[in-house]
């Protein structure tokens, strides 16, 4: 694998949305190609090469290509934009869109991210070591095809509407995560570690929560049904298991009425 | 104005039947000219092994009006990744299935398409509808203003008064700069104002106490008092159910007997719109079939009816229409996000996404309906290409729908493509069908066919001199077979030469002019009607939540370059 590493030297006054920022747009280009790709702030398309210093060549696919991005990229949107194998490393914290619409590959980053991370995402792994913002793993907007399969891992805290629309895949948030959790999702599973607030699983109609710490209110669509044992995220605990949301549409799979499953620990 | 010849060009033109014989195109002054009339400064344009015909003309499509425009709003995801900026004589566009109005001119034009007709234009919301066709660059266009659900209408035909129901029609059009009578589930949209539909054409319309069938005939019957350039538009009941083939045959059968009376040329007095639609039989989604065969086999002996077809493209799209309870119903079925929007005493719209897939079977077969009707149709004069854009897919697909009519090797690649292939074959006919259609079908079916059906005969639709110089000049060498139907589509996509009103518009499928567009609009003259004027005054004050003042369409912020096509109805 070649490793291609972006060190940003010239931080835009703006935002700079950098959706070439990926192993699939490197993929067999060397550093003078990859400089020269475009990188739009405000209303004008400069280049990469204007913002990022750019060393080492990209492999001849996608697969075969690692990038590293250092320094401060918390003003650069869209890294990971569409990913669909290799690599990327972002050693600080990063603005929106992180990891969007990825399919595949790994992508790491050491500090924070802000919303709309792996928005549509539809395959890879995303692991977050710092906190994530609003909208992780959601749809865009208007859209109702949130994160479809992968997995996320966020070390840190979550914001708001994780996993809103999601349909499939994984999200571990190891800290606590704020309202609305897998709103109208239908399918996947969210599992937070720490404490949520309120709105969980508001219009869910399918899909699983586990929260091991505790709710601060519950939806009132939500139904208690028994009380299981079940081993998550290495952690063997009893859950009480809530469907819903009852206000919901719920569509049937072998006959029986398919709901959203919340766990949460007692 | 500038002088075109457009030389060596392969003509297709069903107005002087010609059917792909070597002929020159002279252009003067906006107008097609005898070769003789130029003077020696007229450009020369060489389209050798290329084909040409007249600019095409769009006879059903939503693209102007509050109902797009909500389209545009609550669906963003319709405009993701799909931006084109600036470049050239372009401004920037974006969306696929609802694109704004700039990139709807330009997608048009680059077809070839140079009229296009907005299908149903809510007449409380002409100004709205106006200021998008405004806004629309290059292409001729006019807009149909609904009448089906009008309480007008139901109440001047339930007492059979078609003199005033005329006499309405003609001050409406007047108002909102409309061109034709259009109607949307008669009597069907209404009754969702009170919850309910009207799927026969013999349900009563809470209330007004009338039925479908007497709306849509006093309409028929107003409309050939008028003598307007268009026929009565239906979009029959009971849209997009298993087994709804009777209600639309039995809304057709309506037109027996009548006969157009008009100075435009046109000869039918109904036209049925998106029949694809209205073509389904089976009681349920798991019988649902074709019932193609049996709606052409009417359709082809009763002259005095045109159709298109709402050709389903297997497309994300985004549906709108006017029968409000249909959207209603749609939502239902596929759980995706609905809008609604109420148009006091005149309809009342709705819109929700849809995805035709090809993954299952009732998608396929209607893709596979829609291709039946066209080819089972005897005069491709009378049944016209559309794709009833958005509802059965974009505009933009217009070229694969020639594609898949034209090759049957192209229908043959698709229906293996299908998951449940033999369900596709097993329920509709589309597998027995070897016909191909023509260069010369095709120019019929878009382009002389519509624009006789809207009464724009003399103006547009051919290349005869006199004409509007609407012309398009194709990357085909009809003397030499197509390697592969993928040729077809690409061809059709992007024109080489497209020509409005005289002025070249494309070149090379990119767009090199704004164009002169107008806004075509009927004005019918009529005897004066107090008591028609009386009503409509009592109506505003007592019902509508706008001045009359504030309705109508007038000026050059509405229709900066009108284009009125006179009809005289008094008596």
């Amino acid at each position: 694998m070649e490793t291609v590493t972006l060190t940003m030297k010239n931080i835009p006054a703006l935002y700079l949305e950098a959706d070439n920022v990926s192993p699939d747009a490197f993929a067999g280009k060397t550093a003078a190609q990859i400089a020269d790709l475009h990188a739009y702030v405000g209303n004008t398309t400069g280049r990469l090469g204007d913002y990022f210093e750019v060393s080492g060549n990209a492999g001849a696919t996608a697969a075969d290509t690692k990038i590293v991005v250092k320094g401060d990229v918390t003003k650069v949107k869209y890294l990971g934009m569409k990913m669909s194998a290799g690599e990327i490393v972002v050693e600080g914290s990063t603005d929106l869109y992180a990891g969007a619409w990825m399919t595949g590959g790994k992508m790491t980053v050491k500090g924070n991210v802000q919303a709309f991370a792996a928005t549509g995402m539809r395959g890879g792994e995303l692991v977050i070591e710092g906190n994530a913002g609003n909208y992780l793993g959601a749809a865009y907007r208007g859209d109702w095809r949130g994160m479809s399969k992968g997995t996320i891992h966020v070390m840190g805290n979550a914001g708001s509407d994780v996993g809103m629309y999601m349909t499939g895949g994984e999200i571990v948030v190891d800290g606590n995560i704020d309202v609305h959790v897998m709103t109208h999702a239908e399918g996947g599973r969210i599992i937070v570690k720490g404490n949520a607030r309120s709105k969980v699983g508001g219009q869910m109609v399918d899909g699983n929560i586990f929260i091991l710490g505790t709710i601060d209110l519950m939806m009132p669509g939500f139904k208690y049904v028994d009380t299981v044992e079940q081993e998550v995220a290495g952690t063997k605990a009893k859950f009480a298991h809530f469907i819903g949301d009852i206000g919901e549409r719920h569509k049937t799979r072998k006959g029986q009425v398919v709901y959203g499953n919340l766990y949460t620990r007692v | 104005m500038s002088e075109f010849i457009i030389k060596n060009g392969h003509v297709f033109d069903p107005v002087q039947g010609i059917r792909g014989d070597k002929a020159d195109v002279a252009i003067k002054d906006g107008k097609i000219v005898r070769d003789s009339e130029l003077s020696k400064s007229a450009k020369v344009i060489d389209a050798k092994g290329k084909t040409i015909m007249a600019g095409a003309v769009e006879i059903h499509a939503h693209i102007a009006g509050p109902k797009v425009n909500l389209g545009r709003i609550y669906r963003p995801e319709d405009k993701l990744f799909t931006c084109t900026p600036t470049h050239g004589h372009e401004r920037t566009g974006s969306g696929n299935s609802i694109p704004t109005t700039f990139k709807t001119g330009y997608e048009y034009a680059k077809m070839g398409y140079t009229t296009a007709m907005e299908a149903a234009m809510p007449p409380l919301f002409s100004r709205h509808t106006h200021e998008e066709i405004r806004d629309t660059p290059i292409i001729d266009e006019g807009a149909f203003p609904v009448f089906g659900n009008n309480w007008f209408v139901m109440e001047y035909l339930k007492n059979g008064e078609i003199e005033n129901t005329a006499a309405y029609i003609a001050w409406l059009l007047r108002a909102t700069k409309g061109y034709a009578i259009k109607v949307v589930n008669p009597g069907g949209t209404e009754a969702w104002h009170w919850g309910l539909n009207c799927l026969s054409v013999h349900d009563p319309v809470p209330y007004f106490d009338i039925t479908p069938a007497q709306i849509v005939k006093g309409l028929i019957e107003a409309n050939e008092y008028l003598g307007l350039p268009h026929s009565m538009h239906v979009h029959p009941n009971n849209l997009g159910n298993p087994g709804n083939y009777t209600t639309t045959l039995d809304t057709i059968k309506l037109a027996e007997g009548i006969k157009p009376k008009n100075k435009f040329g046109r000869e039918q007095v109904l036209h049925l719109t998106h029949t694809q639609f209205h073509s389904y039989g089976g009681d349920n989604w798991g019988n649902f079939e074709s019932k193609a065969k049996e709606v052409m086999d009417y359709v082809n002996r009763q002259k005095n009816i045109t159709i298109d077809t709402g050709n389903v493209t297997l497309d994300e799209t985004t549906t709108m229409t006017a029968d409000g309870p249909f959207e209603h119903h749609l939502t239902g079925l596929n759980h995706l996000k609905w809008a609604n929007v109420d148009v006091e005493l005149e309809t009342a719209a709705g819109v929700v996404p849809y995805i035709y897939s090809p993954n299952i079977s009732v998608c396929a077969i209607q893709w596979a309906i829609g291709l039946e009707l066209a080819l089972y149709a005897k005069d491709p004069m009378r049944c016209f290409i559309t794709t009833d854009h958005p509802n059965a897919g974009p505009f933009t697909r217009y070229p694969r729908v020639i594609k898949w009519l034209m090759s049957k090797k192209a229908r043959e690649t698709q229906i293996d493509a299908f998951k449940h292939k033999d369900k596709v074959l097993s329920q509709t006919g589309i597998g027995a069908i070897d016909r191909e259609l023509t260069l010369y079908e095709i120019a019929a079916m878009t382009r002389a066919g519509p624009a006789k059906s809207l009464g724009l005969a003399s103006m547009c639709g051919g290349l005869a001199p006199g004409m509007d110089a609407d012309v398009v000049v194709y990357n085909i060498n009809p003397e030499k077979p197509f390697e592969n139907p993928d040729q077809i589509e690409a061809a059709f996509s992007r024109a080489a030469y497209v020509f409005k009103s005289g002025t070249e518009v494309v070149k090379d499928g990119e767009i090199v002019s704004s164009g002169n567009k107008r806004t075509l609009w009927v004005n019918a003259k009529v005897n004066e009607n107090p008591q028609v004027m009386r009503d409509i005054t009592e109506k505003f004050l007592k019902y509508y939540s706008i001045t009359q003042a504030n309705y109508e369409s007038l000026g050059h912020a509405f229709v900066p370059n009108p284009y009125a096509i006179e009809v005289d109805a008094t008596l």
